[in-house]
C-alpha cells in the first residue's frame, strides 16, 4: 500500500511564559522581599533628624534618598516636555524661554537653597518643607539640559519627515508619539543619565544641610556619611560608601542601560551600526512574555489616547510659518511683565540695604574664587588630557580603565567632602586646598569623559599619517592631538568651570563639628550671609556670581566655543 | 493613460512666494499660473533654486504663499490639502517604524482602527511588491525598496492628487529605472483613485518619458518660462526620434537662456540694478567640461551626449554651462553648446596659462571689479570677509551672499586675484595695487 509521504511542520511550541519570564518573575519578588525586609528592620530613629550610623538603616536610607532623585528626576521630565515643547513652536515664547533657560542654568543653584527651604517651611510643616527643598534642589540640577535637549531635537526633526506628518494629517497626539518623542529619545536618555549624575551631588548637599542653630538633615545616605565624618566613623564611612555605589550601579545596570539601548533604536541614520551598547536585562526583557504584553497593553492605551485626544490634524507652524496670539499667551506675557517688575524692584531694595563695604568683599571673594576655579581646571587637565588620551586611544587600556573610571567617577563628590575635610583640616590653609580639591574632583570627569570621547575620534587615517610622518613625542601632541581634542576640551571645560563655580558654595565654608571653617570666596560669602540669615548679601553674593558666570560663559567659553566648532572641526 | 478630461483640478493664480523682509527679501516664485487637470502627469522641470519644491509644497498646503490663491476643485485651498499626498525624495520614512508600520501609520491617522489599518497595509505592500518585508526596517533596506515604502504610504490615503518630489533622485540608476516603470503602472492602469501626478524633476529625460506635460521653471526668481506637452503614447521608447526631438527642445529652453550682453553681466553690487549671480561651479568642473567639449566629436545632441560623458545630472551640468558663458569660453545657440576661440584656448592651454587666462576674464565681470576695488582701497589693502558680506547682503538674501562670495572666493583664488587667510578670515591682494 502506499501512503504518500507528507510533511507537516510541528506546530511552534509557544510556552505560556518563557525563561526569560521565569527569571524576572524571581527578580521581581526578590525586590519585593527585599524591600518589605528592609523596612521591617528600620530602627526607630530614621525617621527623626537623628541619624542613625547602625548599618541595618543603611538600605533604609539609600530608598529615601533614590526616591528623592525619582521624584525630582520625574518633575524635571514634565518640566522638559512641556517648556521644550512650548519654546519650540511658539515662536514668541522661544525669544523670552530661550535666553532664560541660558541665564537659568547659571544660576548657582545651591545659593537657592535657604531661601526655598526658608519660604516652603514658613508655610508647610518642616518635615515636608525640607523634603520638598531637597527635590525642588535636585530638580534645579536636573532639568535645564534635558531641556535644552528636548527643545533642540524637536527644533532640528528633519523637514520631510514634518511635511511627512502634515500631509498625512496626524494629529497632536500621533505626531507626539510617531515622530516628536522617538527623535528626541536618544538625546533624553542620555541627558537624563548626566542629570541624574549630577542630581546625587545635590542630594547630598541637601540632606547635610543646617542652617545656624536649625538642623534640617534629611534621612539619607549623604546625611549618614557626613555623620559618620563626623564622628570619625572609618568604618561607617566605608559603609555608606559601599552602598551609594552599589546603589548607582544597580541604578545603571537596571534602568539606565536598558533605557539607552531601547532609545538606540530611534537613531535617526538609515544605517546599520555595530557599536551597539548592550545591555543583559534588555535582552532578558525583549524575549520575555511578560514584558510583550505590557507592550500590548501600552499600545492599546496609545490607541484609546489617539481617540482620545481627537483626530483633528496637527497645524505644524515650521511648516506653514504662520503665527497667532492666543488670550493664554496675552495672559502669560502679562503675568510675566508683572512678576518680572515686581521682581526688579523688591530686589532693588534689597540690593540698596547692602552696604559698599559688603560690595568690596564680594567683588574680592569673585577674585578669590575664580583663582581657584582657573586651579582646579589646570590641575584636571593636567591628569585628565594624558590619561583621557591613554584611555581613547588604546583598547586595551580602556578596557581595564573604563570600568574603573566610571565607578570613581559616579561617586558624588559631596558624598566624600565630608571627608576631605576631615583630612585637611590639620593642615596649614586646609580649607583653602579643600575647596580646590572638591572642585577637582566634582568636575574633572566632564573633563575626562570628553577627553575620552574625542581621543577616539581621532580619525584612523590621521593617526597613521602622523605616525608615517615619524611625528613623536610634543611635535605628535601639537599637531594632531591637541587640535583634534580642543571641540570635546571645550565643550567639558564649560561645563566643569560652570560646576566649579557651584560647588564653590559647599566648598569655601564648611561647619564641623560645630565649628566653622571659611576662607575668602564668593562661595562662603554666600554661605556665611545664608547662615546669617542676611538676605540683602546673600542676593547680592548670589546675583554677582551668576552675572559673573554668565559674563565668562558669552565672553569667553563662546568663543572658544565658535573656534572650536569653525577651525577644529574633524569633517 | 486615463482618458483625458479637461476639468481643472488645481489651479494657481498668482501665486507668489517671498522670504524675509524689507531690504532682505527674496522672491522664492513670482507670479506663477498654473492649471493641472484631470487625467493628467505633469512634470515640473528646472535647475536647483528655481522654486519648484517649494510651489509642489504650495500646491498641496504645506506652505502658504505670500500672494495669490490655490484652488482644489475650484475651492480656495487653506492648509493641507486632505486630497494629495506626497512621495519624498528623501523617503520621509520614520526609521524606528518598520515598513508595515510607517504604511499603516498613514490610515491610523485616517481614523482606521489598528486592525484594519494592518490589513489594508499588507494589501498596498503587495502591491508595490515588498511582501515579505512587511517586519523589516527602513534601514535593512535598499533605495528603491524604501521608496517603494514611500509609494505604498502615499496610495495609502487614496490621494486624488499624487505629489511626487524628484522620487528617484536619490536612487541609483537601475532602482530609478525600475520605480519609474512601476510608477507610470500603477498610473495608467487606472485602478487607483488617483485624478492627477505632479512631478517635481531635475531630469529632462524623466521627465520626458513619464509626463504628458513638462513644465520648465527658471530661477532668481523662480517662474515658469514654458510649457512643453509630450503627446508620445506609453511606453515610451527613449531612442525614438520624436522622443530625443522632446529632450532636445527641452534642453534648448533649459540652456538657451542667454540675455543680451549689458544685462548678461548685471552690475557692480551697490549700483542700481541686478547683480548677475555667479553660477555654483567649481573651477576644476569647469576646466573638466571645457576639455570634454573640446575632445568630444559629436554624434547626437551635444548636450546630452556631454552630460552622458562627464557623469552629471543636469544640476551639476547647468551652473557649469552658465559658468562658460559667463566667462566667454562657450556659447550656446540652438541648444548645442559651442566652444569659444577663448575656450578652446583654455581647454588647451597649461595650468599657468589657464590662471591668466581666467583672471582676464574674472576682472570683466562687475562682481569682482567690485570686489578688488573694495579690497584694494582698504588698510593694508585687506578686508575681512564679514565687510564683503555686510555689503553684498542688500543685493542677496544672506544665505545667497555667503554662497556668493564663497565661489567668488573659489575663482578668485584660483585666478589669484586676491589671497585669503582662512584663520583670520581675511581677503588681501596678491600683489600690491596702487589705489585709485
Amino acid at each position: 500500500m502506499f501512503k504518500p509521504r507528507t510533511f507537516t511542520p510541528d506546530v511552534p511550541v509557544r510556552p505560556l511564559l518563557t525563561r526569560a519570564d521565569l527569571w524576572l518573575l524571581l527578580t521581581i519578588i526578590g525586590l519585593l522581599a527585599l524591600v518589605v525586609g528592609i523596612a521591617e528592620r528600620a530602627p526607630a530613629t530614621v525617621q527623626g533628624p537623628e541619624i542613625s550610623l547602625s548599618l541595618s538603616a543603611l538600605p533604609f536610607y539609600a530608598i529615601r534618598s533614590v526616591g528623592r532623585m525619582a521624584i525630582a528626576y520625574a518633575l524635571s521630565f514634565l518640566f522638559t516636555m512641556v517648556y521644550g515643547y512650548i519654546a519650540a513652536y511658539n515662536a514668541r515664547a522661544e525669544r523670552i524661554l530661550i535666553p532664560l533657560l541660558d541665564v537659568l542654568q547659571s544660576v548657582p543653584i545651591l545659593s537657592f537653597l535657604p531661601v526655598v527651604l526658608l519660604g516652603l517651611s514658613a508655610i508647610l510643616p518642616e518635615a515636608w518643607a525640607v523634603e520638598l527643598t531637597a527635590i525642588v534642589l535636585i530638580f534645579t540640577s536636573q532639568v535645564w539640559n534635558m531641556t535644552f535637549a528636548w527643545y533642540h531635537s524637536l527644533t532640528t526633526i528633519p523637514r520631510e519627515l514634518r511635511e511627512a506628518s502634515s500631509i498625512f494629517r496626524f494629529s497632536r497626539w500621533q505626531r507626539f508619539t510617531t515622530l516628536e518623542f522617538p527623535f528626541g529619545a536618544l538625546a533624553l536618555v542620555w541627558n537624563s543619565m548626566m542629570s541624574w549624575a549630577g542630581g546625587w551631588f545635590f542630594l547630598m548637599a541637601a540632606e547635610i544641610f543646617t542652617l545656624g542653630e536649625r538642623d534640617f538633615r534629611l534621612p539619607g545616605l549623604g546625611a549618614f556619611l557626613q555623620t559618620a565624618a563626623d564622628a570619625g566613623d572609618l568604618n561607617s564611612i566605608v559603609w555608606g560608601l559601599l552602598t551609594l555605589i552599589v546603589v548607582i550601579v544597580l541604578l545603571d545596570q537596571l534602568i539606565w542601560r536598558p533605557l539607552l539601548v531601547w532609545a538606540g533604536q530611534f537613531r535617526i541614520e538609515l544605517v546599520e551600526r555595530d557599536d551597539e551598547n548592550r545591555s543583559w536585562l534588555y535582552d532578558l526583557l525583549s524575549g520575555s512574555k511578560l514584558a510583550a504584553w505590557f507592550g500590548h497593553v501600552i499600545g492599546r492605551l496609545n490607541d484609546t489616547l489617539l481617540v482620545w485626544f481627537g483626530r483633528r490634524p496637527a497645524a505644524d507652524p515650521y511648516l506653514s510659518g504662520t503665527e497667532k496670539s492666543s488670550p493664554i499667551e496675552w495672559l502669560a506675557f502679562v503675568l510675566s511683565v508683572v512678576l518680572i517688575g515686581w521682581g526688579v524692584f523688591s530686589g532693588g531694595q534689597l540690593l540698596l540695604r547692602v552696604p559698599l563695604e559688603q560690595w568690596a568683599m564680594i567683588a574680592l571673594s569673585v577674585g578669590a574664587t575664580m583663582l581657584r576655579v582657573v586651579m582646579a581646571m589646570i590641575l584636571a587637565l593636567l591628569w585628565t588630557v594624558p590619561v583621557g588620551v591613554l584611555i581613547g586611544t588604546r583598547p586595551a587600556v580602556a578596557a581595564v580603565l573604563q570600568p574603573v573610571v566610571q565607578i570613581a567617577a559616579s561617586i558624588p563628590t559631596t558624598a566624600l567632602f565630608p571627608v576631605l575635610v576631615l583630612v585637611f583640616l590639620t593642615v596649614p590653609g586646609g580649607l583653602n586646598i579643600a575647596a580646590v580639591l572638591l572642585m577637582l574632583l566634582g568636575t574633572q570627569w566632564y573633563i575626562l569623559f570628553n577627553v575620552i570621547a574625542g581621543a577616539s575620534a581621532i580619525p584612523q587615517d590621521l593617526r597613521f599619517t602622523t605616525e608615517l610622518l615619524q611625528l613623536r613625542g610634543w611635535e605628535r601632541w601639537q599637531t594632531l592631538i591637541l587640535p583634534a581634542l580642543f571641540p570635546s576640551l571645550v565643550t567639558g571645560l564649560i561645563t566643569a568651570s560652570g560646576g566649579a563655580w557651584n560647588a564653590s558654595i559647599v566648598a569655601e565654608y564648611v561647619v564641623f563639628n560645630q565649628q566653622t571653617y571659611q576662607t575668602i570666596g564668593i562661595g562662603a560669602q554666600i554661605a556665611a550671609a545664608t547662615e546669617a540669615g542676611d538676605f540683602a548679601g546673600l542676593f547680592a553674593a548670589t546675583l554677582v556670581m551668576v552675572i559673573v558666570v554668565v559674563a565668562i560663559n558669552r565672553l569667553f567659553w563662546r568663543r572658544l566655543y565658535r573656534l572650536a566648532e569653525t577651525r577644529y572641526r574633524m569633517e | 493613460m486615463q482618458q483625458k478630461q479637461t476639468r481643472p483640478l488645481v489651479e494657481l493664480l498668482g501665486v507668489t512666494q517671498r522670504y524675509g523682509r524689507g531690504e532682505r527679501q527674496f522672491t522664492a516664485i513670482q507670479d506663477v499660473n498654473l492649471v493641472i487637470s484631470e487625467g493628467e502627469f505633469v512634470a515640473l522641470l528646472g535647475p536647483s533654486g528655481c522654486g519648484k519644491s517649494t510651489l509642489l509644497r504650495i500646491i498641496t498646503g504645506l506652505n502658504r504663499p505670500t500672494e495669490g490663491l490655490v484652488r482644489y476643485r475650484g475651492k480656495t485651498l487653506n492648509g493641507v490639502n486632505p486630497y494629495a499626498t506626497i512621495v519624498f525624495q528623501t523617503f520621509a520614512l520614520f526609521p524606528w517604524l518598520t515598513v508595515e508600520e510607517n504604511v499603516a501609520v498613514a490610515l491610523r491617522a485616517r481614523g482606521f482602527s489598528r486592525d484594519e489599518a494592518r490589513k489594508r497595509a499588507v494589501e498596498l505592500i503587495d502591491l508595490v511588491g515588498l511582501d515579505g518585508f512587511e517586519q523589516a526596517y527602513p534601514r535593512e533596506l535598499s533605495g528603491g525598496m524604501r521608496q517603494k515604502v514611500g509609494i505604498a504610504r502615499a496610495l495609502a490615503v487614496d490621494p486624488e492628487l499624487l505629489c511626487l518630489d524628484e522620487p528617484f533622485s536619490a536612487l541609483d540608476v537601475l532602482s530609478a529605472e525600475t520605480l519609474r516603470g512601476e510608477v507610470l503602472e500603477l498610473w495608467t492602469g487606472g485602478s487607483l483613485k488617483i485624478r492627477a501626478v505632479l512631478m517635481v524633476s531635475h531630469n529632462i529625460e524623466e521627465a520626458v518619458f513619464m509626463a504628458d506635460r513638462i513644465v520648465v521653471m527658471d530661477k532668481n526668481p523662480g517662474r515658469i518660462i514654458a510649457e512643453v506637452p509630450v503627446n508620445l503614447p506609453h511606453p515610451r521608447d527613449r531612442k525614438s526620434d520624436a522622443f530625443a526631438a522632446i529632450v532636445s527642445r527641452v534642453y534648448a529652453v533649459l540652456a538657451g537662456q542667454t540675455q543680451p550682453e549689458a544685462i548678461e553681466y548685471g552690475t557692480e553690487p551697490g549700483q542700481n540694478g541686478q547683480t548677475r549671480l555667479l553660477p555654483p561651479a567649481s573651477v576644476t568642473a569647469l576646466a573638466g567640461l571645457l576639455e570634454q567639449a573640446n575632445a568630444t566629436e559629436y554624434e547626437r545632441d551635444p548636450i546630452v551626449q556631454l552630460q552622458d560623458e562627464l557623469g552629471l545630472d543636469l544640476d551639476q551640468l547647468l551652473p557649469l554651462i552658465e559658468a562658460a558663458e559667463l566667462l566667454g569660453f562657450a556659447r550656446i545657440e540652438n541648444g548645442n553648446l559651442i566652444l569659444t576661440p577663448l575656450g578652446e584656448a583654455f581647454a588647451e592651454a597649461s595650468i599657468h596659462a589657464r590662471k591668466e587666462i581666467f583672471a582676464s576674464r574674472l576682472r570683466r565681470l562687475p562682481f569682482f571689479r567690485w570686489m578688488l576695488r573694495m579690497i584694494a582701497a582698504a588698510d593694508n589693502q585687506s578686508l575681512r570677509w564679514e565687510v564683503l558680506l555686510t555689503a553684498l547682503e542688500p543685493e542677496f538674501p544672506p544665505e545667497v551672499a555667503e554662497r556668493q562670495l564663497d565661489i567668488a572666493l573659489e575663482w578668485g583664488r584660483y585666478a589669484e586675484l586676491f589671497a585669503y587667510d582662512d584663520a583670520e578670515g581675511r581677503f588681501f591682494l596678491e600683489t600690491p595695487v596702487a589705489t585709485a
